[in-house]
């Protein structure tokens, strides 16, 4: 089977490779691309270890074709510090809301689109936004804090800013 | 190596600075195990069996072997024979041989260009089976008619007329049973079962393997221990275990479920079948829930005697617990030392036997044994409380065990933090909240023994004054943080200028796995004992510089200090000069310590959980959750808040969702997360802690290790909380809602 050209912008950058038509966009990323840190957990959509933005849209790369994010733009974690660190991990960190760091990609980038489309949300809102995203080590209740604490400096940035 | 003197007043110890590791884990930089490649590398897939038992007729790989890009197959027959003991068990676990012994269980393997071509590949190797009766459940394992399932299992221990399947036998104990039951108000007897559950790191297996003709390799590999992993793959394969190079990756969770070998050999016997190509090969999900783990399932018979003011006079256990299809794997030797570990009762019966059934090889998971046996008599007490009306709390402080105690299992505590335990939860405000309709709350407390083990540490001394650590235990939640603390409290040094480094087999002597709560215990006791060489080195140095004794210079606040006004008159010495100049002062300085730890003292904790049950559909919700914790010393207060709060929400899955459902075919039905479900965030509440400090006096610092016991007391505290909603209590985990539905419709009848 012939392999499929796809075109597409990766954190900002155009870049092309050839996908084999049954080859998931988080294969792509990770094994064409040398982005390896949207991790695989389960490969079904259960764990959103593998969540990426595509046209600001939260999706799980195990789910959709690489052909299909042709034209698209695709944000992924190691587009997400620019010159320093997006306060959601920094706070991460700071909160330690991390151990083994497996699912922290994928929960970050969740994070992320949570709070661009509510910058305010409540503890429920944050647990059943990240309801999608597993972890096994810490039991989220860091992790809550830790997006609970850079919503509320990145709100404080943005009266500042305006 | 006893306790500093110096008990308070630390400078590092206790604060919470950020992990060393944690840019690189938020940014998606830390290399995992399935993010390592190499130049030329092959991509494998396995070949598993459908079946929970059947005997392996014929393996045709010649369709798949025909496939352009296909470089290797493996098979049973590609691996030595001979082997014997838990080596043969290792081998038949990686490669079926004549039988296959549970669904998921690896038949073949296969190396081709691509991951997907090899799936492929995998899909054209053909299996002819010729199918058997298969067991799956503990009791009906070792009930007459059941199938022996493998011949021969049983050891010296297990008494004649037990069923072919029975592996072990184990019973001890103290003091006349009948007479304290005799002299009991009331004897209850229970029969508890819990299910098979998994470690479910989000992480799946994954491993590159490079193995040349001339017997060396490599392997890359996301494991809990790396030293296990090459002694394991060296012995199935039959290769010379210093032959091989075992460096471990970041690691996505483990659990336990990392400490031994699944897959892992395979890469290197198809690299080898590929001349010496390095093969790659990740799990699915679905091939680590089928194949990888889990722990035991168990059925177990408790019996307690209470009088009325809540004095327990005597309990007996009997516990059967299946690890799998292979002997030796099943936590009895654990569960039945933990079961009355925290309590000081004067009459004792331990026994239990270890079954064989057609599932998975049961791995270790955080505490192995202790939940399960925590859940059976942890469940009893409480309604033995609940019947005679006494606080939950207040009856584990009568009977429970304390300093010079003798343990249930033998040895005498020393100092331990139980009853400090339970006073805090006590004290704790979660403990005086009105509960309102519908809502119950539940109590039990934990222990986890805690371990020490082969342990091999070096510090070495920079030229600008800051310190190297090498350590061979994988770090999963913040020990790099916790052991760079410890060294920078001993050198003097900021934590900053301290460096913890996870390294390969190469670098150091034996480690044993990061397990059994032991990482920051062991690894940080040698590592605080290579900081003192490294500092005594250093005062010699000054000495040497300042033409005075060794013995009167004294090591503080990073420098060498003359000890006193009759050593001379000289300006501190910093680690930085000394460094600077170490290698015209006689060579580089370091510091090694290698041992195998004692002193690991054990860790109790309490928990207290409040529930609420819709009583429409048996649902619980958990509105509330205190761990209360012995930690010893707590180096890093935020990782030992996460260890506490991950293991509660993985003991309130095991307890309220998690299990193995195995159909009529012997097939497991939920090998997906969707199905196999843990706890996503908006099952949970906020997870309140409380960390009790009871200095361990076997480490310098008083460090206990604080993994593993948050994992136990969820299973009958979430248990008991459901009966104080509903009156109804479930002896079975897990309290699914309609378990717990019938459980509350047939308490109303």
């Amino acid at each position: 089977m012939s392999k499929i050209h796809v075109t597409t912008t990766v954190n900002g950058d155009t870049v092309e490779f050839l996908a084999e038509p049954r080859e998931t966009l988080l294969d792509a990323l990770r094994n064409q691309l040398d982005l390896t840190g949207t991790k695989e957990g389960c490969g079904t959509g259960d764990c959103g270890a593998c969540s990426v933005t595509v046209d600001g849209t939260l999706v799980c790369s195990c789910l959709m074709l690489a052909a299909e994010a042709n034209g698209k733009r695709v944000e992924t974690i190691e587009g997400m510090a620019k010159e320093e660190l997006h306060p959601l991990q920094r706070k991460f960190i700071e909160h330690a809301a991390l151990q083994c760091g497996f699912c922290t990609p994928g929960i970050l980038v969740a994070a992320k689109a949570l709070l661009e489309r509510n910058p305010d949300p409540t503890d429920t809102e944050v647990r059943y936004w990240l309801a999608g995203n597993l972890c096994r080590c810490t039991g989220y209740d860091k992790i809550i804090r830790a997006v609970q604490d850079a919503a509320a400096e990145m709100r404080q940035e943005h009266r500042g800013a305006a | 190596m006893a306790r500093d003197d110096v008990k308070t007043g630390y400078k590092l110890i206790g604060t919470r600075p950020n992990r060393p590791d944690g840019l690189d884990k938020v940014t998606g930089r830390a290399r995992y195990g399935a993010d390592f490649s190499l130049p030329g590398m092959l991509h494998a897939a396995v070949v598993r069996s459908p079946h929970a038992h059947a005997r392996i007729v014929k393996i045709d790989a010649s369709k798949a072997l025909a496939l352009d890009g296909v470089k290797a197959v493996v098979t049973r027959a590609d691996l030595p024979t001979g082997l014997t003991g838990e080596d043969l068990n290792l081998q038949d676990n990686t490669l079926a041989g004549e039988k296959a012994l549970y669904d998921g269980h690896a038949v073949a393997a296969v190396a081709a260009t691509s991951a997907l071509l090899a799936q492929d590949a995998a899909r054209l190797i053909e299996v002819t089976y010729e199918v058997l009766p298969h067991v799956t459940d503990v009791d009906a394992a070792m009930a007459p008619g059941a199938p022996v399932i493998r011949e021969g299992v049983a050891d010296y221990s297990v008494p004649e007329g037990m069923h072919g399947n029975v592996a072990r036998y184990m019973e001890f104990g103290h003091g006349d049973v009948e007479a304290g039951f005799a002299a009991a108000d009331i004897v209850r007897a229970h029969t508890y079962k819990t299910e098979a559950t998994h470690q479910g790191y989000i992480e799946p297996h994954a491993a590159v393997g490079q193995l040349g003709e001339d017997g060396r390799g490599e392997m890359w590999v996301c494991t809990q221990g790396h030293w296990y992993i090459r002694r394991m793959s060296a012995a199935v394969l039959g290769i010379e275990a210093a032959n091989l190079r075992v460096t471990p990756s970041e690691i996505g969770g483990g659990f336990g479920g990392k400490t031994t070998i699944f897959m892992e050999p395979l890469t290197l016997a198809l690299s080898k079948k590929a001349g010496g190509r390095p093969v790659k090969l990740v799990m699915s999900r679905s091939e680590v829930l089928r194949a990888t783990g889990p722990t035991a399932s168990a059925s177990m018979d408790v019996k307690i005697g209470m009088k009325k003011d809540g004095t327990i006079t005597a309990g007996q256990v009997y516990f059967r617990m299946q690890g799998g299809a292979f002997p030796g794997m099943s936590p009895i030797g654990e569960a039945l030392p933990c079961a009355f570990a925290c309590y000081d009762i004067p009459a004792l019966k331990h026994e239990a036997v270890e079954v064989i059934a057609n599932r998975p090889k049961a791995a270790a998971y955080r505490a192995p044994g202790s939940p399960m046996a925590a859940f059976a008599v942890e469940s009893m007490v409480d309604e033995m409380c609940r019947e005679l009306k006494l606080d939950p709390i207040e009856v584990r402080l009568k009977n429970g065990a304390t300093n010079g105690s003798k343990s249930s299992y033998g040895p005498v505590y020393t100092m331990i933090g139980l009853k400090e335990t339970l006073e805090a939860a006590k004290a704790h405000p979660n403990y005086k909240v009105a509960l309102g309709p519908n809502q119950g709350r539940g109590v039990a407390s934990g222990f986890w023994f805690n371990h020490g083990g082969e342990t091999s540490v070096t510090l070495a001394v920079g030229e600008d004054g800051t310190a190297t650590v090498m350590i061979g235990t994988p770090d999963i939640g913040g020990s790099r943080a916790s052991i760079g603390l410890m060294v920078a409290e001993t050198l003097g040094i900021p934590y900053e200028n301290v460096r913890v480094n996870v390294v390969e087999t190469g670098a150091l002597g034996v480690n044993e796995p990061t397990h059994g709560s032991r990482a920051t215990f062991a690894s940080g006791k040698a590592a605080v004992e290579a900081a003192r060489q490294a500092m005594a080195e250093m005062c010699r140095r000054a000495a040497a510089d300042w033409g005075i004794d060794a013995d009167a210079v004294e090591w503080k606040d990073g420098a060498a200090h003359p000890a006193g006004p009759n050593a001379g008159k000289f300006p501190p010495m910093s680690i930085g000069e000394i460094g600077g100049k170490m290698g015209s002062t006689g060579g580089p300085i370091s510091g090694h310590h290698e041992v195998t730890a004692g002193g690991y003292g054990a860790s109790f904790g309490t928990h207290v959980v409040d529930v609420e049950v819709d009583p429409e559909t048996g649902r619980t919700t958990v509105l509330r959750y205190l761990v209360v914790q012995d930690a010893g010393t707590a180096i890093h207060p935020a990782y030992v808040e996460g260890q506490y709060q991950g293991g509660a929400a993985q003991g309130i899955g095991w307890a309220l969702n998690e299990e193995y459902v195995y159909g009529a075919d012997g097939r497991l039905q939920n090998p997906i997360f969707l199905d196999y479900r843990i706890p996503v965030a908006s099952d949970l509440p906020m997870i309140d802690t409380v960390i009790v400090e009871v200095p361990n006096p076997g480490h310098p610092y008083g460090v206990r290790g604080v993994g593993e016991t948050g994992i136990t007391p969820p299973l009958p505290a979430i248990a008991a909380a459901i009966a104080g909603a509903t009156g109804a209590r479930i002896r079975s985990l897990p309290c699914t809602p309609p378990k717990v539905l019938a459980a509350i419709k047939a308490n109303r009848a």
